[in-house]
């Protein structure tokens, strides 16, 4: 194990030395590259800088600069990094028993970003992901878009919108997950009829504050979930909303409809159903491949056509994993199992990457490999689709946050004694003063 | 979108009658996975009266005239899954479809899958789907005890018409699974066991029992044999190995005390799940003991902290009979699909070929129905699965499922 204290130290020096800072050129060539934006490119190079792609073109057509550092990935499949809408990576939280509206709770507060939960989503190949409270409520919470960087605290993982907040979503459910007993709602028109109140509530809110014309003695009181509701009016955020059965389905889009606001509608089990309907609201889907239909009354027609019946009918999809329903490490399986049921492959592989992208409003930045989006992207063994294939490195705006051949990472990816365990010691980030001396005296002996 | 409503309603109407009768079949294959030699390039199997008739390539084997000719690109046996619920654990996850765990009690071994298997449940369609021919299924491994299993094949009639062996093994689940919460719960109405310790404690007082009840049972004064005891006889079967248990143990202390009690009452076991199995791998190996692998997708919590996607590929290199299951699942997925579960350890380190071998002939092996399936053999029954290309691709379908000659074509899977 004596790679351990030299690997960590080195890394550790790296960081203070400015690892982060701006570097030379990284150029991988040779590759096939999967750019999603326009066609695949059998002999590919890939150029990033700072964080960002500076050219994605064909081995020979691309001008290398001066000094850049080069990976020969000859063999290899290279594609953008692959973004997760739906994930409970982290172990976070939203609302709790109090109330099934609870738009003030932030998972922001709860997330442990050293749960092993997300190294293993990097070893899926993840670099994005939409982290989510709960489906237990009508409104659980206030999700995060996270870019699965080296992180030593839930900071390092966020991304910053252009007015200095965080990018997240809200978190909405219907259908049975969010009928309980008192105060939540015991049938499904209680569960809309409160969700109504809720951003009716919301409407005055916005509207008083409008009156007040920033006079402090006109403003109402802040209201924390209310701010958030009027963001969701407003366009500024986007509702992610758990449903399954075609009329909860439909029940989302009545509401999406009646009160403006943009959503997208996540799993899906019956969307095959009322695939028409959801085209014409122009509303995303983000799509779950579970292996068997059932496991609770709602999934029972759960159909792995469901994603080819979608994009047939023009419907923007995405995939996601409900990790820890779905295993992170096998997210490519979602797009394997959705062509084996129809879809085609480039509906498939968008839906892992761009569609997501669209999907958390971050197309802008990741989703494609793109000369100035950000320098996402994955090594893959051979072609995505394949059960074959095994992800063999992940790299987060340029830097690299998975490698099979490091065996701690190795371990993350196939399991195994440890990898339930945080994330420590062997990463520069996580190391405390402590275990670099411990691992210090290990190297010398 | 109005077509595929339309097919969808003529798929579930074929599906009732498709169960008809054994056809005489003709199956051409590019590549036939035999299992019992090399693989067949350009193959024929024959199938006539539900039993295969003639196997070889295609250019030895002369096709009789009336025989409906099937083609793919791929057979193989028809897949086995070595431990299943499906059947007991139905497809609505509702009271009155989940059958796999009795809680009144933790030691029950007198409790038969055989009469709570509903063979019509979809999910017994939805694993037939990818080519699952035969299930070993039968209460979950959530009690100490929890019942007997059942060999049955997926043909989806009746159960006693379906079935191979009506009580195959008594399940036994040691570690986190088979205890009881301190309070009882979740439902259970017994306090024990409470603990790894009791748990043993209460097997152990529960097999001397049996011995003791074999020894007044045969005992030469009539008058003092004891009456029938249904829980004290599956014990015995469990003892003199006609009706192995099935040990549920995933924990590397687990798996030492099942070896442990294996040696004190000389026990034929047969090792379930085993997640710590790397650990202990030189133990496994002396036992003698067969495993079937837990499914290589299955959550790593609990006991299954340290899953690994590799650990069937250990333990086969090892030389340890391996075979793959599909196990119980609670909630999504209610059923792992075998075929899913071998592609992935196929692809870590397994390798295809014994990968294959682990849902089928060395399944068989291990169920002890080798001598009717698990490979592709004149006599043998005319269990085949038919794909579209390598079975593990993802995007690979199974375009036909064979059952003592039966076809079934269940779906786009």
């Amino acid at each position: 194990m004596s790679y351990r204290p030299l690997f960590g130290m080195a890394l550790w020096l790296g960081l203070a030395l400015g690892l982060g800072a701006q570097e030379k050129p990284q150029v991988f060539t040779g590759a096939q590259i999967i750019p999603i934006a326009g066609e695949p490119i059998a002999h590919g190079v890939l150029i990033v800088q700072g964080g960002k792609i500076l050219a994605v073109g064909e081995v020979g057509k691309v001008t290398l600069p001066a000094g850049a550092e080069i990976h020969d990935v000859t063999g290899k499949v290279l594609m953008p990094g692959l973004i997760d809408s739906h994930s409970h990576v982290g172990s976070g939280s939203g609302g709790d028993g109090s109330s099934p509206i609870q738009p003030d709770a932030r998972v922001l507060d709860s997330l442990d970003v050293r749960d092993a939960s997300i190294q293993k989503a990097r070893a899926g190949g993840i670099t994005s992901v939409n982290v989510m409270p709960g489906s237990g409520h009508l409104i659980s919470g206030q999700t995060l878009y996270l870019k699965l960087r080296a992180a030593r605290t839930i900071e390092d993982l966020l991304i910053k919108l252009p007015d200095g907040t965080n990018a997240g979503g809200l978190k909405m459910a219907n259908g049975t997950n969010s009928i309980k007993t008192a105060p939540f709602p015991g049938t499904r028109a209680k569960s809309a009829a409160l969700v109504r109140e809720q951003y009716i509530k919301a409407q005055e809110y916005r509207d008083k504050i409008a009156r007040a014309k920033g006079d402090p003695d006109k403003l109402p009181p802040r209201d924390l979930g209310l701010e958030e509701l009027v963001e969701i009016l407003d366009g500024k955020r986007i509702v992610q909303n758990h449903t399954h059965r075609h009329d909860d389905i439909l029940t989302v889009l009545r509401l999406s409809k009646e009160f403006g606001f943009k959503v997208v509608l996540h799993h899906v089990s019956e969307g095959w159903k009322v695939a028409d309907e959801i085209a014409a609201a122009h509303v995303p889907c983000s799509v779950i491949m579970v292996d068997s239909p059932g496991g609770k009354l709602e999934t029972r027609d759960a159909d792995w056509r469901t994603p080819a019946i979608l994009e047939k009918a023009g419907v923007l999809v995405g995939f996601h994993t409900d990790d820890p329903i779905c295993d992170s490490r096998r997210f490519l399986r979602s797009a394997g199992l959705a062509v084996r049921a129809g879809m085609t492959r480039k509906g498939a592989l968008e839906g892992m990457t761009i569609a997501n992208a669209k999907i958390l409003g971050l197309d802008g930045r990741t989703g494609s490999l793109e000369a100035g989006k950000d320098a996402d992207f994955i090594l893959l063994s051979a072609d995505p689709l394949s059960v074959y294939t095994h992800v063999e490195q992940t790299w987060v705006e340029g830097q690299k946050v998975f490698d099979l051949t490091n065996p701690q990472d190795h371990l993350y990816a196939v399991g195994g004694v440890g990898a339930g365990d945080s994330r420590r010691a062997q990463l520069c980030c996580f190391t405390s003063a402590w275990d670099l001396i411990m691992s210090a005296n290990e190297g010398n002996q | 979108m109005k077509t595929f409503l339309r097919s969808l309603l003529l798929l579930s109407l074929a599906a009732a009658p498709l169960a008809l009768r054994a056809e005489n079949l003709a199956i051409t294959g590019d590549t036939i996975y035999t299992m019992s030699g090399t693989a067949l390039r350009h193959g024929v199997v024959l199938v006539r009266d539900g039993k295969i008739e003639a196997i070889g390539a295609a250019d030895t084997v002369k096709i009789p005239a009336g025989y409906r000719v099937l083609q793919a690109a791929v057979v193989t046996p028809g897949l086995i899954d070595a431990h299943a619920t499906v059947g007991l654990s139905g497809l609505l996850n509702q009271p009155q479809d989940q059958d796999m765990w009795e809680k009144s009690a933790p030691v029950q071994p007198e409790l038969r899958a055989i009469d709570a298997y509903n063979a019509r449940d979809p999910l017994v369609a939805w694993v037939r789907s990818f080519g699952v021919t035969t299930v070993n299924t039968g209460h979950a491994p959530t009690a100490l005890i929890s019942g007997q299993t059942m060999i049955v094949k997926t043909l989806g009639r009746e159960t006693d018409e379906d079935v191979v062996n009506p009580a195959a093994m008594t399940s036994v689940t040691l570690g986190a699974n088979g205890l009881n919460a301190p309070d009882g719960s979740p439902g259970s109405a017994s306090k024990s066991p409470g603990t790894r310790a009791k748990a043993v404690a209460l097997l152990r007082a529960e097999l001397i029992k049996a011995q003791e009840y074999a020894h007044r049972r045969d005992g030469k004064d009539e008058a003092k044999r004891p009456g029938r005891d249904l829980r004290l006889e599956t014990m015995l079967r469990g003892l003199d190995g006609t009706q192995p248990f099935l040990v549920t143990v995933n924990r590397q202390q687990d798996i030492i005390a099942a070896l442990r009690l294996a040696r004190e009452f000389k026990l034929k076991l047969i090792l379930d799940g085993c997640t710590d199995a790397p650990l202990v791998l030189n133990e496994i190996k002396a036992s003698g003991f067969p495993v079937i692998v837990h499914p290589t997708m299955q959550r790593t919590y609990g006991d299954m902290e340290n899953l690994s996607v590799e650990t069937a590929g250990q333990l086969h290199a090892a030389g340890i009979p391996i075979a793959l299951q599909s196990s119980y699942e609670s909630y999504v997925p209610k059923t792992r699909v075998v075929l899913l579960e071998a592609a992935v350890a196929a692809a870590n380190g397994l390798g295809f070929e014994p990968a294959l071998a682990s849902i089928t002939l060395d399944a068989a092996k291990l169920l002890g129905i080798a001598d009717r399936t698990g490979s592709l053999e004149k006599g043998k029954d005319a269990d085949l699965a038919l794909y579209d290309g390598d079975p593990f691709e993802y995007t690979s379908h199974c375009t036909g499922t064979i059952i003592n000659g039966q076809v079934f074509a269940d779906g786009p899977h």
